[in-house]
């Protein structure tokens, strides 16, 4: 990224489609046109979204989890990915085989989450293992988030570890959003603050509060750097609030007054508007055309995925595997 | 000069290695140390980089493993014992096998799983994992029970796109020994007639195979001439080889050493009750381990598992229909 100005811009931006995105998602999934699920990240668009922005597609890879629909929007994925995973299209990335936030493009560096928290973190250190084999190492980043949930998990633990023992050009994300589905911190884990696990883990450990875009894109974005400059891997734990309930089937009722009336429950999209005003880095004009222009892609991506195919339970390839057996004699 | 079945394994290993560049080893006490079973025994020196001990973490492992496909590696992990690959189960089931599925990419990953009891291993160093495995869609799950199996069908575990649970078995490792590694290389997913007969039929698959032919070998003396069929691989089960042989027999007799609560027997008899249910001339038997943890010691051990004795006996009780 070019400049400050040009990074606040660019996250901002994402923070602004993603949720305008989400928005319409919470409405579809109200009116019964999205089965399953909907899992929004409002709240935490900041952390996310100055993170997908210091990553570089087709360079480095990034494991998104639960809440990062902007910071995929930032690190490059196509709304329409979403809305057509959302939706069940088979122009899909995954044909309404899997749906909602269970998507990526592992060939562009973004694989796939599965449900299990923490199984990214390996994932992740596997494919920078990979490219340190095939020599392209060099200025790549591997980023994944989690919440604090995942913190509690083996997977977590391990990966962490291994990522270290490696010492990888890792960043782990840590939005500690103070409940993991309804289980509050203090359920969660006994330590004062996560970031002191990441001396434990042979991380360099910072914090961040994750409703302040400006302080996002210093903290998030300094750490990608100081990885991408084989400063090795780092953990950032940004402290923040979920604005939303686990997924939209969950009205967030246990999220008590104080926590919602704290400086936590500030919203982060409105804080950063603030900040891109008085810093000069954008005008009120310039991030009002933003939101219409958001607002109408959001449109196009719903109606076009709206309009395409679902799958058909008669034409699908029941089939898991690639290989197809019987195999010929060798 | 003999081969043993660990020395087919290493030598696929040193193949694949020198071959193709997208192989590595990736396990615990791999490297310098040359495995628990020496299975990488000086590979590490002769391939610097690409033989790398772990940390005991073994669903990171297979994490690791899954990414560095996703790059385009073809990783070989060696679990120190199937028994710890429990602990990689998230990883195996629903990161690699529901991968190509999922986003069309597949994951050609080779999960090294050393399988089965050996005297005094005891409950956690003994396991049969392969039909746990093989329950999942996305896995191809294979058992072999010859030194060329095991070196041909490691090589072409490690040239499948998708992910390979490659079940050895540790009895196997140095008492299985052969002149050379030559074979007949069938490819995986096609059975073999292990020993040609005509009253029944014993499918089984892994060490049991040599239990088996032992079995066959005793009844013969009584005029009894029993098939042993390899399946080589349980999934995919070659159910074409089975019932053609079911159908020259008309007896069939699933053997394991898995735990005796569904498994690849159980996926046996079913198969060919459904398919095959007119050639049946008496009702298919199962015969398993014991229903309980693999015991420690030698002669608990010995009679967890099916032995030569007990399954003599349940073929006779199959003859007798």
């Amino acid at each position: 990224m070019s400049s400050q100005r040009e990074f606040l811009r660019c996250s901002f931006r994402a923070m602004l489609r993603s949720r305008t995105l989400e928005n319409k998602l919470s409405s579809l999934y109200k009116a019964g046109k999205i089965v399953g699920g909907v899992y929004l990240g409002r709240g935490q668009e900041a952390v996310s979204a100055t993170l997908g922005t210091s990553l570089i597609q087709g360079k480095d890879c990034f494991a998104p989890l639960i809440r990062d629909q902007a910071g995929r929007t930032a690190f490059g994925e196509s709304m329409l990915d979403c809305t057509r995973t959302y939706l069940g299209s088979v122009e899909g990335p995954m044909k309404g085989r899997d749906g909602n936030i269970h998507r990526g493009r592992p060939e562009k560096g973004m694989p796939a989450m599965i449900s299990h928290l923490g199984a990214q973190v390996p994932l992740i250190a596997g494919m920078l293992f990979a490219k340190r084999m095939k020599g392209v190492l060099d200025g790549c980043v591997g980023a994944t988030t989690v919440g604090d949930g995942a913190t509690s998990t083996g997977a977590f633990h391990e990966g962490m570890n291994l990522a270290a023992v490696e010492n990888l050009p890792m960043v782990v994300v840590v939005a500690n959003n103070q409940f993991a589905y309804s289980t509050p911190n203090h359920r969660q884990f006994a330590c004062t603050d996560l970031v002191e696990r990441a001396k434990g883990y042979g991380f360099s450990g910072h914090s961040v509060d994750g409703t302040d875009m400006l302080a996002c894109a210093k903290v998030i974005g300094g750490a990608v750097r100081t990885a991408r400059d084989g400063g090795g891997p780092q953990m950032i734990v940004a402290h923040l609030l979920r604005l939303s309930g686990h997924g939209e089937h969950d009205d967030g009722s246990y999220v008590p007054d104080s926590a919602k009336g704290g400086h936590y429950g500030r919203d982060c999209i409105e804080v950063a508007m603030r900040q891109l005003a008085e810093g000069g880095y954008a005008a009120v004009n310039e991030i009002l055309s933003w939101q219409e222009e958001a607002a109408e892609e959001v449109q196009r991506a719903v109606a076009q995925a709206q309009q395409e195919p679902v799958p058909d339970p008669y034409r699908e390839d029941w089939t898991a595997l690639s290989t197809k057996f019987p195999l010929t004699s060798t | 000069m003999s081969v043993t079945y660990i020395d087919a394994i290493r030598e696929a290993q040193e193949t694949l290695l020198r071959e193709d560049p997208r192989v590595f080893l990736y396990g615990q006490d791999i490297a310098n140390f040359g495995g628990a079973f020496k299975a990488t025994k000086g590979l590490s020196d002769a391939f610097p980089g690409r033989v790398i001990d772990s940390p005991i973490s073994e669903d990171a492992m297979i994490g690791l493993a899954v990414g560095a496909a996703i790059e385009g590696m073809r990783p070989i992990v060696e679990m120190q014992f199937a028994d710890f690959s429990s602990i990689a189960f998230n990883q195996i089931v629903n990161q690699a096998a529901t991968h190509y599925y999922r986003t069309g990419m597949p994951i050609p990953i080779t999960v090294r799983l050393p399988s089965g009891g050996t005297p005094g291993s005891g409950p956690f160093h003994s396991q049969s994992m392969e039909g746990i495995y093989a329950q999942y869609p996305g896995l191809v799950v294979v058992t072999p029970a010859t030194v060329s199996d095991a070196y041909h069908m490691l090589i072409d575990s490690v040239k499948l796109d998708d992910p390979v649970l490659y079940c050895e078995h540790k009895f196997l490792y140095r008492w299985l020994k052969s002149k050379a590694i030559n074979g007949d290389h069938l490819p995986i997913g096609q059975a073999r007639i292990a020993r040609p007969g005509k009253h029944a039929t014993v499918v089984t698959y892994s060490a049991m195979v040599h239990e088996a032919v032992r079995a066959a070998d005793r009844l013969q003396a009584d005029g009894w001439e029993i098939e042993v069929v390899d399946l080589r691989s349980v999934k995919p089960l070659d159910l074409d080889t089975v019932l053609a042989s079911v159908a020259r027999t008309g007896r069939l007799l699933a053997l394991g050493e898995a735990f005796p609560w569904g498994g690849v027997t159980a996926e046996v008899v079913a198969k060919v009750t459904e398919e095959g249910f007119h050639l049946l001339d008496a009702p298919p038997q199962r015969l398993n381990a014991r229903d309980t943890p693999v015991p420690y010691h030698p002669k608990l051990w010995a009679a967890h598992r099916p032995t030569p004795e007990s399954i003599c006996d349940a073929l006779r009780k199959l003859l007798s229909f």
